[in-house]
């Protein structure tokens, strides 16, 4: 912040190249012998958290999936079913806001598969590796960072909401408890990606799989309409889906409701997903 | 095995495998490498070197037989290694989206430092790696010598016990490898360890002073500069003619006067030779000599003369053969020499 000084960008890149390094100070450097101690768990986590912050200052077009793509999803699948499934466009976004929010961001989460994919083909993460730092620290950190990334996509898709007329009855508290309970669950739900990311070899893959996995999960849920009309076996399915409890939870709570038994779902599927695959994620990552 | 005598070792491995399907990668490497010197692990490209070098460095787990880092297992007791190495690996191990002091900052607080204690730390590395006027550019914008001191810098925010160093000088242009080469002996001048992996020899040779030679997963030759050349033994001499038409006369006269097969350049006035001189008696410069005194005998005219160290293709060529035919005797006479 303070040494960042991007003059003359681009341009007497070769006149810096040919500066020496200085052996007297490099000795001078070499000469502390002493190391501080480790840093904590939670220390060593935020430190890459604010790797992730620095790395979207630095490639802000990376925020394009938390801005456009929430804004499109809200947009297009009000104006889609509100007039034929509610009967108009505002009695259907109070019921489909918070759906359409759980739905998105739960689509977000399979970027983060794509950019610990990406990441960990790079030689940095040897680096990250041969620490001696806390193991999960930096899938925590790219997880910490992500879920900047889906406060950012929910504070987006609830100003659209408010302004073509979601009105929550659950006020500042109901929708901040409904966006909590959100990210918890997406930060569980995410291990699912890292671990797809340690374990497929290419970007494409990783894509290709979320789809699979994230189409089915988000659209068999209850987030566009009322289960009650789907046949017995679907119901089945849709009831007992995460993604319906989180979005019951969360269209709950912004409804000024008190959803005991959804939230206890929500936090127990997430308390699964984090054992589960954060386990795998990490037998993964030391094995690499 | 040999009972290594050193006082303490910074690296021992006994046996080391790592295999990849029905890749051995790394097929039982022996290494002993003393404390406080620069260890050259010198070989062409697939022959281990990284894989070697990525289970000393607790990323790889490795499939067979021992390797101790200052006396701890890379397996059992990875957290106390990872404690006292670096590595700084055969690709940028920075973040090339980050600037170079956010790199380093990152890197300090990862270690313990405070965020004051880091930021002091990396502009000091930066200034001291002459990178202070790029500090606030994004790595990926700097050149190949940039990346490469930025990375080792990296490596050294805490001042290591060993510093693992994979080609650290491939595709550099030679200037940016000096300035490589001045920081690698500043650093272990103020007592750290360097293992060095390397394709060149002329690098093994101003820098390591061991040097084991690998190829295909196995050690075939360690030893000093000095021992490792002696072994090999055999320089190549290029000759220049005046006239092209001499060239077969002097072709003739070079096979006779050095024993060897004489190859025919490209350009009709050259010729390059090898040069044996553990063949026999005189050395290599003076067969060299004496070749150069009967062609002027047989009124060729020679433009230009030059003996030329061995290549790295020739000192393996020349370990393999040697390896089939007198069995085990480099690896013998190569261990057990003085230290120079």
């Amino acid at each position: 912040m303070s040494t960042v000084a991007t003059k003359d960008k681009g341009q007497g890149l070769d006149a810096l190249a040919l500066e020496a390094p200085k052996a007297e100070e490099l000795a001078a450097l070499l000469v502390s012998k002493d190391r501080p101690p480790r840093p904590s768990a939670l220390s060593a986590s935020l430190t890459f958290g604010w790797r992730a912050m620095l790395k979207i200052k630095h490639v802000p077009e990376q925020l394009f999936d938390v801005t456009a793509f929430p804004i499109m999803m809200v947009l297009m699948y009000t104006y889609l079913f509100g007039g034929a499934l509610a009967g108009s466009v505002a009695e259907y976004i109070q019921f489909l806001l918070p759906g359409i929010l759980t739905m998105s961001i739960v689509m977000i989460t399979m970027y983060t598969g794509v950019s610990v994919n990406t990441d960990i083909t790079k030689g940095v993460f040897d680096r990250f590796r041969t620490l001696p730092i806390w193991r999960p620290a930096p899938m925590v950190g790219y997880l910490l960072g992500d879920v900047i990334r889906y406060l950012i996509a929910s504070v987006v898709m609830l100003t659209v909401g408010l302004v073509i007329g979601y009105r929550p009855h659950g006020g500042v508290l109901g929708v901040v408890a409904g966006v909590a309970l959100l990210m918890v669950f997406a930060f569980a739900f995410s291990w699912i990606w890292t671990m797809f990311g340690l374990l497929l070899r290419t970007e494409k893959s990783v894509m290709g799989v979320s789809m699979m996995v994230i189409f089915p999960l988000t659209f068999l849920s209850n987030v566009f309409v009322d289960p009650k009309t789907m046949p017995g076996w679907l119901q089945a399915f849709v009831n007992n889906s995460p993604v319906t409890h989180v979005a019951t939870a969360v269209r709950e709570l912004m409804a000024g409701n008190w959803p005991a038994a959804d939230i206890g779902w929500t936090l127990g599927w997430s308390a699964v997903l984090l054992v589960v695959f954060g386990t795998v994620t990490m037998r993964l990552y030391n094995r690499k | 095995m040999s009972g290594h005598p050193g006082p303490e070792l910074a690296i021992e491995t006994a046996g080391l495998v790592k295999v990849f399907g029905e890749n051995r990668a790394v097929d039982g490497i022996d290494l002993a490498v003393p404390t406080g010197t620069v260890y050259g692990v010198l070989g062409p490209n697939g022959a281990g070197k990284t894989t070697a070098v990525k289970m000393l460095a607790t990323l790889l787990r490795p499939d067979g037989g021992e390797a101790r880092v200052f006396g701890r297992d890379v397996v059992r007791e990875a957290d106390a290694v990872r404690g006292r190495v670096s590595l700084t690996g055969q690709y940028a191990s920075v973040d090339e989206d980050l600037t170079g002091t956010e790199n380093l900052v990152l890197l300090g607080r990862l270690l313990g430092h405070s965020k004051p204690a880091a930021r002091a730390r990396s502009a000091q590395l930066l200034e001291a790696f002459g990178l202070a006027e790029a500090a606030g550019r994004q790595v990926k914008n700097y050149s190949g010598g940039m990346r490469r001191r930025i990375d080792i810098a990296a490596s050294i925010l805490n001042t290591p016990d060993l510093l693992f160093l994979d080609e650290p000088t491939t595709g550099l242009d030679p200037r940016s490898r000096n300035q490589v080469w001045d920081i690698v002996r500043a650093v272990v001048a103020q007592g750290t360890t360097v293992l060095l992996t390397t394709q060149y020899l002329d690098e093994a040779d101003h820098l390591a002073s061991r040097i084991a030679v690998i190829d295909r997963g196995k050690v075939i030759a360690e030893g000093t500069k000095g021992e490792l050349k002696a072994s090999v033994g055999s320089g190549s001499v290029h000759l220049r003619l005046r006239d092209p038409a001499q060239r077969p006369e002097a072709e003739r006269v070079l096979t006779r006067a050095l024993d060897t097969a004489v190859q025919l350049d490209a350009d009709p006035v050259a010729l390059t030779a090898t040069v044996n001189g553990r063949a026999s008696d005189l050395g290599a410069a003076e067969q060299a000599a004496r070749a150069l005194s009967e062609l002027t005998a047989a009124g060729i005219t020679v433009d230009n003369f030059a003996l030329g160290q061995p290549s790295l293709d020739e000192v393996f060529l020349a370990l393999t053969d040697q390896k089939s035919g007198t069995t085990d005797e480099t690896t013998d006479e190569t261990t057990t020499g003085a230290t120079a």
